[in-house]
């Protein structure tokens, strides 16, 4: 069988990267795992209550990682699609394929979690404001790449037809970001901005960045186990997949 | 610690653990379901190593 796939190095082939992923996965998790319970210990038992927002500020925990996550994984998703496409290799391909519905989840989070925020403090559970609602689309193109990924058979047609999508949709991400400062928004500004001192407390923003860390392992760890059932599914027929496969009955 | 106390999160209960269930039960679903989706991959091979084989044998045929 012509394997058209061309070894830029040695783990761009599924072949080479699926044990290697495998190798990864627990120490990914343990991490994840590790970092999550020091994060939410932090959190919850060390850091102060707000002066403001009173214990509910403790939302932020788990809203700033997982919005901040949902954008830098569609750009990650993004640079894997467009490499997959630029490169015809799978392994990106498949790579941006298994990041997608982590990305989804994350966004999904963000806008759960910012509605239960929202609901206390502003008195509302939603608003049409240009920080929630280029969340929304950002949820949207998702749900766009994994319906589309899905609807299309040829897997190699449905990798470039995503990544079209995936690379189109990307400018929506400094949308997002910026959509605070360019728009009047019922959504506060950002917190914690490079090269600027955050405006939290550093106990708050040592929870804030362990929380961050730990969904980052997370994503990883999820991303890794997806991508290697999206291997054998992909590649059943060949020889190797069919070994291991036939070994493990 | 009053741990009454601290489950009423001064009266956030709902929103704060309403946040933090979601979101951790989601995660957790979501490593279930890839184990899932693993272990019916894992399933499927006979099938798929059999067609292989009858390909393989056409070919050589």
């Amino acid at each position: 069988m012509a394997r058209r796939n061309i070894n830029w190095f040695k783990y761009t082939s599924p072949a080479s990267f699926y044990p290697l992923a495998g190798k990864m996965i627990p120490w990914f998790a343990a991490a994840t795992v590790l970092l999550l319970m020091a994060g939410l210990y932090i959190g919850f038992f060390v850091a102060p209550t707000d002066y403001k927002q009173g214990e509910a500020y403790r939302i932020i925990y788990i809203h700033v990682p997982s919005a901040w996550m949902a954008m830098f994984l569609y750009l990650l998703m993004a640079f894997y699609a467009g490499l997959g496409l630029a490169f015809n290799a799978r392994l990106w391909s498949m790579m941006a394929s298994a990041i997608a519905p982590t990305g989804a989840l994350f966004t999904f989070i963000s806008l759960w979690t910012g509605a239960l925020w929202g609901k206390p403090m502003w008195g509302t559970w939603w608003v049409w404001d240009a920080r929630l609602t280029s969340t929304l689309i950002l949820f949207f193109l998702y749900l766009g790449f994994l319906s589309l990924q899905s609807v299309i058979e040829d897997a190699r047609r449905a990798d470039r037809a995503g990544a079209l999508l995936a690379l189109v949709g990307a400018v929506n991400v400094p949308i997002i970001y910026f959509s605070v400062q360019w728009w009047n928004t019922l959504h506060q500004g950002a917190s914690i901005r490079l090269g600027d001192t955050p405006s939290i407390a550093p106990v708050m923003l040592a929870a804030l960045l362990i929380m961050t860390a730990a969904c980052w392992m997370y994503s990883i760890t999820v991303t890794l186990m997806r991508v290697r059932c999206i291997i054998l599914e992909r590649e059943s027929r060949a020889p190797w997949v069919a070994e291991l496969l036939g070994e493990t009955k | 610690m009053n741990w009454a106390r601290f489950f009423d999160m001064g009266g956030y209960a709902f929103y704060v653990w309403g946040s933090f269930g979601v979101a951790l039960g989601l995660m957790g679903a979501e490593v279930l379901l890839l184990r899932l989706r693993r272990k019916s991959v894992m399933l499927r091979p006979v099938k798929q190593v059999d067609k292989v084989k009858v390909e393989e044998h056409e070919t050589t045929i």
